[in-house]
């Protein structure tokens, strides 16, 4: 989808004016990216990965990241491709010739951005999967849940995630987020 | 004996743990008490000589303290902080005092030691076990009026708190290693054994601090040093391990499959300004891969001729009272044990300078070491004998002392009464991961047998009472290398189970077994008289071990009476179930977050905003918040749907139908899929047209309904209905994956990629005209059921004419960033020309003008396509498709079916209820033939008179018929026509 920089005035962000967190959580809404479903056979994944510039990881619970795009694992024929701003992904998947089915669904979600000592002690005031270093180290990634709603979870940094969500629920994960960095810094 | 400061006067100077300087102030039933820091409620009235806290469920007998801990029956108290923060039964002997507790004692009116209720204990022959099941049969009326409500009011003690809780909870997950319950000495142990190998280990215990029997047993010490200070110190080398987490105050109280762990910590319970910031309570949801069970074992009471007098305690209580709280529980102490713990406690009493009346144990050779340490204290020791009865009101004043096998009996003045009939381990939580236990029968007790999960029962649950083993089997358990030295007074051996002497099948005295539920060893032998022989008969007429103690210490009693009076080895009669919670949990715990804005996601539009700022009223739809009509000053709903109708009529209509499920479809076999998950032929459909297209289960039944776009040879664009949208998804994913795996298709959720704004009316085409680009809108070029991915405001989007009320109508998909600028836009545009906005129920009325069915509403999951009129979107032609064997079952093929029609009240001005049944002959007999009900029933405006949708059976061919619904207080009379009301020819559509 061509956003360019001057639509940006007519765009209404889901979590515009959210800020939050606690002393050892941060909490804020990511800027807009471009993001794709992109669904795909075994045998496409290496003509898909080229086209887009980031190789489409096969491994569950993984995530790879090159040239302003990250591809993140979800299914065993199933990622989600984030580029940031404006990168073309619907564009170049199909520019593979492969078959694949790619999906706009850069507004369906929006993310928040969660860092700080006490992010993994706040995603899991609702989400059940272990946070640990050694079990989620930075680049893992798995949908999953958090409290009531369905999640894209990505871990960025040591203490940094990105939580993918669908539009509609990004004020309740905030919110849950929100008290889960109260409770993380007691 | 000195009364330390004004804490009480049964402080021991120089005894326990607490700190004398460090006082707080709390009420117990309006009068004011000074506590040490570190009391429990229970230690803190004791040092006051407060034995009286309650009166029993059923008879209302004075009740006071039985123990120290989470096990305690009888002393339930209500704890308040204000009017808002207040709890009922809470265990005294749990709840920690804070400065400024208020505290009270339930189930008592007018007063505690005046109990009108008491008189119960007047009529106990009436209320023998079963006294309910057998009293409150009939007459059947009386049930509602008179038995339950007064069952209801008798019920339960304490009183639910009536106002908003203020407080906050908290949820945690969390993952470890190793998780060890109980931090007593074989948790400890364990717990740096398992913490050496660099595992992540949780430490849990529900006492303030670690220590589990150490906190009375002074007499252990720990590679030279004092139990409880080894213990202390162990929990803070453990607690500074980063790979360790210790929990105190947190209670296991589930253990369920998998290794899956429920925890409930107090976070603030004990404090008296807690933080605002500080949840009241956290549950912790922890996965373990393995779990150390070292939860212990708890003491039994004897059962024997009142025993249930304020004044009466386990022996292990009376320990921790005095060793770890510094209380003597009396100044002239009976001892009545089966075992030889209470000795010690004996001991440590007369020590500290309680006189002890003697020590009556109901064995006949207590063990030489503990007479000859009994002797050198001067403590009297009636071996051989029994209490066989107990004196006194509000608290015991003397027990009644036998020799076993008959004698004369003699009084003794006491004013307590320690009691142990002996150790039950603790399995709870074994047995609630599904492990298998057997009898120990040297012992008498139950012990871990086959484990279901990893786990490893240590210590005392595990039957290990030896310290050196005890500590060796716990670093095993651990999996590391720790060397650990301990040492004890004495090897405590003993135990029974059962009713002592005096109390056995032959009396009708009132031999406690369950204290809070007020059942005696003579209820248990009148269940087994009266035919219950399986122990959960047994339990639940006489509700031994139900009440929220869940019989902690009566199920063993209970177990050996039944098993006597059956004549049967105890494994025979069987244990009843460990569920969870261990202990009582809290509603807040278990709820969490889930509370206000945070109980349900309440899923809102794109344009949600604005919507609300032209003064939409909203409904509920799923979790969907959705306009259902926009008011204007003055307007009610009704006025408003009407003026909204009338509007997208004669002019246009801005409709707002995000929330509408949408799923992309693609691949090179997307066509052939929706022909297999959809009734109608999608082969014919070109790129650029969309239809409407039915869902059938394989049953045939109408499953969901929608339009269906085709924006490439490989690409759908699919709708549903707004609350059909998930199970749509999964409904064909299933059949994607399970039946048609072949096909090279993929389903995408794009519900909330597209904000969807509905302009319908005459001037729909003009209103939206310039807003649109890259396509021609022209009613040639952009018929009816046309679609085209344009650009709309510069924005791409897809462009569909479709028409849910049966005018020229478009439904703009744009990206839904972009839904707001949109909307706006268009609303600026249409306002001037006339045109409304209007929301779900306008929407509602004008598709029931048209006959437009709605899921769910008009059909029931019993309608087939054909009962609702739609079997022209039913191809003949398609060889397969799910619902298509279904279609052909005799019953839907059959004449008479209920078919969807129209009905229209012979008074215009009456419009039907939805539900309303529809017979034939009202004047027939009762109960009445009934021939379907209304589904759907509006006033409409553009009509000038009421419209309905109904099911009747064979409905088409009762077309010109009157019928009739009866209701409450009239019959309304109706005739049946087809379904359209409205432009019968549907000419308006293609406008």
């Amino acid at each position: 989808m061509a956003d360019s920089g001057a639509d940006l005035a007519n765009r209404t962000l889901p979590l515009s004016g959210f800020h939050g967190g606690s002393s050892t959580v941060r909490l804020e809404a990511a800027p807009p990216a471009e993001r794709i479903s992109l669904r795909a056979r075994a045998e496409d994944v290496a003509a898909l990965s080229s086209a887009l510039g980031v190789d489409l990881p096969v491994r569950p619970k993984t995530s790879a990241s090159a040239n302003g795009r990250s591809a993140l694992w979800l299914g065993p024929d199933e990622w989600l491709v984030i580029a940031d701003g404006n990168g073309g992904l619907m564009q170049a998947a199909k520019n593979s010739g492969a078959l694949h089915s790619a999906t706009d669904v850069s507004h369906r979600n929006t993310a928040i951005l969660v860092s700080g000592p006490g992010a993994a002690a706040a995603i899991n005031a609702g989400c059940p999967q272990d946070l640990s270093l050694k079990v989620f180290p930075v680049g893992a990634c798995s949908r999953t849940v958090f409290g009531k709603v369905e999640i894209v979870l990505l871990r960025t940094a040591d203490d940094a995630f990105r939580m993918e969500v669908w539009r509609s629920f990004s004020d309740y994960a905030f919110g849950l987020l929100a008290e889960g960095a109260q409770d993380a810094a007691v | 004996m000195s009364a330390s400061s004004n804490s009480g006067s049964f402080r021991i100077k120089g005894a326990g743990r607490l700190t004398p300087a460090r006082t707080a102030r709390f009420t117990f039933d309006g009068k004011s008490y000074t506590a040490l820091e570190g009391d429990t409620v229970a230690s803190a009235l004791l040092a006051h000589g407060v034995h009286l806290l309650g009166r029993s469920f059923k008879y209302h007998r004075p009740r006071g303290i039985l123990s120290a801990g989470p096990e305690e029956p009888n002393a339930l108290i209500d704890v308040s902080r204000d009017a808002a923060r207040r709890q009922p039964n809470v265990r005294a002997t749990v709840q920690e005092v804070f400065d400024g507790a208020k505290i009270a004692s339930q189930n008592r009116w007018p007063s505690l030691k005046f109990d009108v209720g008491a008189v119960n204990n007047l009529f106990s022959p009436f209320f023998a076990a079963g006294f309910y099941y057998k009293t409150f049969m009939w007459p059947r009326e009386a049930w509602v009026k008179i038995y339950e409500p007064f069952i209801r009011r008798a019920a339960g003690l304490g009183v639910a708190p009536t106002e908003e809780d203020p407080d906050h909870y908290a949820n945690r997950y969390a993952h470890c290693d190793v998780l060890v319950t109980g931090a007593g000495v074989a948790g400890l142990t364990a717990a740096l054994s398992a913490a050496a190998t660099g595992q992540s280990v949780f430490l849990v215990d529900e006492q303030p601090e670690v220590g589990g029997a150490l906190h009375y047993d002074t007499a252990t010490t720990i590679d030279g040093q004092n139990g409880y200070d080894w213990a202390q110190a162990t929990a803070a080398k453990l607690k500074a391990m980063p790979n360790v987490t210790v929990l105190t105050r947190t209670t296991v109280f589930g253990y369920y499959n998998h290794g899956f762990l429920g925890l409930a910590e107090r976070v603030t319970d004990h404090v008296a300004k807690p933080g605002k910031d500080l949840p009241r309570e956290r549950l912790w949801q922890v996965r373990a891969k393995k779990v150390v069970l070292a939860t212990g074992s708890i003491e039994r009471h004897m059962v024997f001729a009142n025993n249930d007098r304020p004044g009466i305690m386990l022996a292990s209580a009376a320990r921790t009272f005095l060793n770890h709280h510094g209380v003597a529980v009396g100044r002239q102490v009976g001892v009545y044990t089966a075992h030889d713990s209470a000795y010690e406690t004996a001991f440590d009493l007369k020590r500290a300078g309680v006189s002890i009346a003697a020590i009556v144990d109901c064995r006949a050779d207590p063990g030489e070491a503990l007479l000859a340490e009994a002797r050198a204290l001067g403590i009297s020791v009636l071996s051989g004998h029994s209490v066989t009865d107990t004196g006194g009101r509000l608290r015991i004043s003397s027990m009644t002392v036998a020799r076993n096998g008959g004698g004369d009996a003699r009084k003794i003045a006491v004013d307590a009464l320690i009691v142990s009939a002996g150790w039950t381990p603790s399995v709870h939580l074994f047995s609630q991961s599904r492990g298998k236990l057997r009898f120990d029968d040297v012992n008498q007790r139950f012990l871990p047998n086959i484990y279901a999960q990893d786990c490893v029962s240590v210590g005392s649950c595990n039957g290990t009472d030896d310290l050196a083993e005890l500590i060796d089997e716990a670093i095993a358990a651990g999996g590391g290398s720790v060397a650990l030295a301990g040492e004890n007074r004495f090897e405590w051996t003993g135990g029974m189970i059962g009713a002592a002497e005096g109390a056995g099948p032959d009396t009708t005295v009132k031999a406690f077994v369950d204290f809070q539920h007020d059942v005696t060893a003579k209820d248990i032998r009148l269940a087994v008289r009266e035919g219950m022989h399986s122990i959960e008969h047994i339990k639940r007429f006489t509700t031994n071990g139900m009440a929220s103690d869940q019989g902690k210490l009566s199920n063993m009693h209970g177990l050996a009476i039944a098993a006597e009076m059956l004549e049967r080895p105890i494994p025979q009669v069987g244990l009843t179930t460990f569920r969870a919670p261990y202990t009582p949990v809290t509603y807040g715990t278990l709820v969490g977050h889930s509370r206000g804005e945070l109980f349900d996601p309440a899923r809102k539009t794109p344009m949600h905003a604005l919507e609300t700022a032209e003064g939409a009223e909203f409904e509920d739809v799923g979790n969907w918040k959705r306009a259902w009509y926009y008011p204007k000053r003055g307007e009610d709903m009704l006025a408003a749907v009407n003026r909204e109708c009338r509007t997208v009529r004669e002019v246009a209509g801005v409709f707002n139908g995000s929330t509408l499920g949408k799923i992309e479809v693609v691949g090179p076999d997307a066509a052939q899929f929706l022909d297999l998950l959809y009734t109608n032929a999608w082969g014919s459909l070109k790129p650029g047209k969309s239809r409407y297209g039915i869902m059938t289960r394989e049953d045939g039944f109408v499953y969901d309904d929608g339009v269906v776009g085709r924006l490439a040879e490989d690409r759908f664009h699919v709708t549903t209905t707004t609350g059909g949208a998930p199970r749509v998804l999964h409904h064909m994913e299933d059949y994607l994956q399970t039946e048609f795996p072949h096909l090279r298709v993929w389903l995408t959720s794009t519900t909330e990629q597209w904000a969807v704004i509905a302009v319908q009316g005459p001037k729909a085409r003009e209103i939206i005209q310039p807003f649109v680009e890259g396509v021609d809108i022209s009613s040639e070029a952009f018929p009816h059921m046309s679609v085209a991915e344009c650009s709309v405001m510069g924005v791409p989007a897809r462009l569909f004419r479709v028409s849910f009320t049966g005018e020229l109508g478009y439904e703009i998909n744009v990206p839904a960033d972009y839904g707001p600028a949109v909307w706006k836009a268009i609303w600026e545009r249409a306002e001037p020309m006339g045109a409304c906005l209007y929301g779900t129920e306008t929407m509602h009325v004008l598709r029931a003008e048209k006959g437009y069915i709605i899921v769910g509403q008009d059909t029931d999951g019993t309608v087939t396509p054909h009962d609702a009129g739609l079997g022209w979107a039913v191809s003949s032609k398609k060889p397969d498709f799910v619902g298509i064997r279904g279609l052909k079952r005799p019953d839907l093929v059959r004449e008479n079916r209920k078919q969807l029609v129209g009905l229209l009240t012979k008074d215009p001005a009456v419009v039907l209820e939805e539900g309303g049944q529809i017979v034939a002959d009202p004047n027939q007999a009762k109960p009445m033939t009934m021939l379907g009900h209304v589904t759907s029933a509006y006033w409409s405006e553009n009509c000038g008179r009421s419209i309905a949708l109904a099911l009747v059976a064979g409905g088409r061919a009762r077309i010109g018929e009157t019928l009739h619904v009866p209701l409450k207080d009239r019959t309304i009379e109706v005739e049946v026509t087809d379904m359209v009301f409205f432009d019968k020819d549907g000419g308006r559509i293609h406008g």
